[in-house]
C-alpha cells in the first residue's frame, strides 16, 4: 500500500528502504538539475527525507487518479524546490522517471516551479507565501464535503518572511483547520544568504504557538524521527499543526551542504561528477 | 434633457443574488474580508455561516484560501472593496487563479469614483487594467442592478475565473426586468449611423442621455453597452467603427488599459476611424459621488463633446 490508506495495496516501506530511496532520488535531483542546466538543488535536497515521508508512509493517494477526491492533499509552497518533488512524484508512480529529464525543456510537463500539469501537482507555484492560504482552502473542503483526508504544505524558512504567511497561519486558527499539517524546511539559507542575515525568524516556533498552532520539531532528515513527529501529528488534533523540520541545504552533498550559493544554481559538469561520486 | 431613471444598488443586488443562487448551487461557498456588511455579504453569512468564511482585511490569504476552495470543486465567491480585491492580492489573482485557471469568482464593489468621499485610495480606477491583464479571467462590468443579477447567475454557472466589478453608490436602472444577459455579446441600447458611444458601468446611462442630447443636435449616436470586457464583442466594436465611423468611449476608470484601450485596440487593429474616450485623468479626491463626476467630466456633456469630436475628426 502506498502511504498508510492508499486503494491500491503494495508495498509497505521500512526505513533502510527509505534510506535507500532517499540516496537514489538525491542522484535524480542533481542529475535533473545539471540536465537542464538550472535549478535549485540546495532546498531539494534538504526537503528530501520530508516528502519520502509523506508519500512513502504518511499520505493516501492513488497515483493511478491523481485527482481521487479522498486523497490527502500535499502542497509545495516552496514551488523552486520542484526537483526534490518530481524525484519523489516520479518515484510514487505519477510520471516516468524518464520524464524528468524534461524538466525545465520546451514543451514539458515538468516546469521550472511546480505547476498543475504535472500529475501529482495540486498548486501553481513560484511566488512564495501562497502555499499556506491554498492549502487552508483545500482543509476547508474537506470539512465541507465531509472527508477525512489531510493536507501537508510544505514551506521554505525564508518563505516565512511573506506575510501571507502569516495571514494564513492566523486565520487557519481562527477556523479549526485540525485536518492541515505545515512543514517548514529549516534550513537557515535563503536566496540570496544566511536566513540570519536576511531576516531573523527566531524564535519561530513561539511565532507558530502565538499564532494558535501546535508546534513540533524535528530532524528533518532522520526519518525514524520524520516518521514519528508525522505519526504525533494524527493525534489529538484540535488545532493545525507545524513541524519545523531542522534540515541542511545541500544534504548529501559535501560542497553543496550549508552553502549558500547552491540555493538556485545548477553544478557544473566536474560539480556534477563529484557529487554523483558522493551519492554513489 | 437627462431621463429620470430608478436607482438601485448594484451591491445590495449581489447579495440577494447570491441568496437566491443557495439552493441550485450547493458549492457555492462565501469569503469576505470584513467588509461583509458594505458588499451585502452579510446576509449570506448570517443565513449560511457554514457556508462563509471571514479572514478578515488579509486580502492576500483571501484569495489563496479561495483558490484552495476551487481547486477542490467550490465556486468560491469573493467579496471586498475592488483597491483591496485586486490590488492588494494581484499576486495571487496571476499565479494561483489565472495560471492555475481556477472557478473563483472576485465580486467586487466600491470600484472607481463613486466611492466618494472616502477619496482617492478607496477609488479603484486600475482594476480593469490590472485584471484584464490576466488572461484566464473573465471580466464583466454591468450597468445596473438588472444586469448585475443575471452577470453574477452567469459566473456561478460559468467553468473559470470571473471578475465582476460593482458600484457603491445606487446607480440608475437602464434595463427592463425581461433584459436577457449574453456573457461576451455587447448589448446595442440605442441606434444611430453617425457615430457609436460604447460605455460600460454607470457610464452607460451617462451615454444614454448624451445620445439624447446630440439627438436634439441632429446627430444620432449608437450607444452599445459593453458589460463584458474580456473578452470583448470585437464584432460590435467593428460594426459600430464601420457602420457609424466615429466611436467614443466611456467608462469610469482611469483612460489607460480600460474600456478606452480595449476599444482603440480593435478599432486599430480592424477598422481605424477616430476614437475618443472619455475616462478619468488621474486621482480624485473626497467629495460626494456626484460632485466627483462632475469634476471629472464624466457627464453626459463631455460624452456628447467627445462624440461631437470624433464626427468632426471623420476624414
Amino acid at each position: 500500500m502506498i502511504g498508510g490508506r492508499a486503494p491500491a495495496a503494495g508495498h509497505t516501506y521500512s526505513v533502510p528502504e527509505l534510506q535507500a530511496m532517499a540516496k537514489e532520488l538525491r542522484r535524480d535531483i542533481i542529475q535533473t538539475i545539471y540536465t537542464a542546466g538550472s535549478g535549485h538543488p540546495g532546498g531539494s535536497l534538504s526537503e528530501l527525507e520530508i516528502l519520502i515521508s509523506l508519500y512513502f508512509r504518511v499520505m493516501r493517494y492513488d497515483p493511478e487518479n491523481p485527482g481521487w477526491a479522498d486523497r490527502d492533499r500535499f502542497i509545495l509552497s516552496k514551488g523552486h524546490a520542484s526537483p526534490g518533488f518530481y524525484a519523489v512524484l516520479s518515484r510514487a508512480g505519477y510520471f516516468p522517471r524518464e520524464e524528468l529529464a524534461t524538466y525545465r525543456q520546451l514543451n514539458s510537463r515538468i516546469q521550472g516551479h511546480a505547476h498543475p500539469m504535472t500529475p501529482g501537482v495540486e498548486m501553481n507555484s513560484g511566488s512564495l507565501g501562497m502555499g499556506l492560504s491554498f492549502a487552508l482552502g483545500c482543509a476547508l473542503a474537506a470539512r465541507l464535503d465531509g472527508k477525512d483526508y489531510m493536507v501537508y504544505a510544505l514551506l521554505g524558512d525564508g518563505e516565512c518572511d511573506e506575510g501571507e504567511i502569516w495571514e494564513a497561519a492566523m486565520s487557519a486558527a481562527h477556523h479549526k483547520a485540525t485536518n492541515l499539517v505545515a512543514i517548514v524546511d529549516r534550513n537557515r539559507i535563503q536566496n540570496d544568504r544566511f536566513t540570519d542575515d536576511v531576516m531573523t525568524l527566531d524564535p519561530l516556533d513561539r511565532k507558530w504557538r502565538d499564532f494558535g498552532w501546535r508546534v513540533f520539531e524535528t530532524d528533518g532528515h532522520d526519518l525514524p524521527a520524520l516518521l514519528d513527529t508525522f505519526e504525533k501529528t494524527q493525534r489529538r488534533r484540535t488545532r493545525p499543526t507545524v513541524i519545523i523540520a531542522h534540515t541542511v541545504k545541500g544534504k548529501g552533498v559535501s560542497f553543496m551542504e550549508n552553502n549558500p550559493g547552491f540555493h538556485g544554481r545548477a553544478p557544473n559538469a566536474e560539480e556534477y561528477q563529484k557529487a554523483l561520486e558522493e551519492l554513489a | 434633457m437627462v431621463a429620470q431613471r430608478k436607482m438601485a444598488s448594484t451591491r445590495q443586488t449581489y447579495g440577494e443574488t447570491l441568496l437566491d443562487m443557495a439552493d441550485s448551487f450547493p458549492d457555492i461557498v462565501v469569503l469576505g474580508g470584513d467588509l461583509n456588511v458594505s458588499v451585502f455579504t452579510h446576509l449570506w453569512r448570517d443565513k449560511y455561516p457554514e457556508r462563509f468564511f471571514d479572514f478578515g482585511p488579509a486580502e492576500q490569504n483571501l484569495v489563496g484560501v479561495g483558490a484552495g476552495l476551487a481547486a477542490n470543486g467550490k465556486i468560491p465567491f469573493v467579496s471586498t472593496f475592488s483597491v483591496f480585491g485586486v490590488g492588494r492580492p494581484f499576486d495571487q489573482l496571476r499565479v494561483l487563479v489565472s495560471q492555475g485557471n481556477l472557478n473563483m469568482k472576485l465580486v467586487c464593489t466600491h470600484a472607481g469614483i463613486l466611492t466618494g468621499e472616502d477619496g482617492m485610495s478607496a477609488h479603484g480606477i486600475e482594476d480593469l487594467s490590472l485584471i484584464c491583464s490576466l488572461p484566464a479571467f473573465t471580466v464583466v462590468s454591468p450597468a445596473d442592478s438588472v444586469e448585475t443579477v443575471q452577470a453574477v447567475k452567469t459566473a456561478a454557472s460559468t467553468e473559470g475565473p470571473f471578475y465582476i466589478r460593482l458600484s457603491r453608490a445606487a446607480t440608475p436602472v437602464v434595463h427592463e426586468e425581461d433584459y436577457r444577459f449574453q456573457l461576451g455579446k455587447a448589448e446595442e441600447m440605442r441606434e444611430g449611423s453617425d457615430v457609436t458611444i460604447f460605455a460600460t458601468g454607470v457610464m452607460v446611462s451617462v451615454s444614454l442621455d448624451a445620445a439624447d442630447m446630440l439627438a436634439a443636435q441632429g446627430v444620432e449616436a449608437r450607444v452599445v453597452n459593453i458589460h463584458t470586457l474580456k473578452p470583448v464583442d470585437e464584432e460590435a466594436i467593428v460594426a459600430g467603427a464601420r457602420e457609424t465611423g466615429a466611436v467614443v468611449s466611456a467608462e469610469e476608470h482611469y483612460f489607460h488599459g480600460g474600456l478606452g484601450s480595449i476599444v482603440a485596440q480593435v478599432v486599430g487593429q480592424n477598422q481605424p476611424v477616430p476614437v475618443e474616450m472619455v475616462a478619468l485623468q488621474g486621482y480624485s479626491e473626497s467629495a460626494r459621488a456626484e460632485e466627483l463626476m462632475v469634476k471629472c467630466g464624466l457627464t453626459p456633456e463631455k460624452v456628447k463633446d467627445a462624440a461631437l469630436k470624433a464626427v468632426s475628426r471623420k476624414k
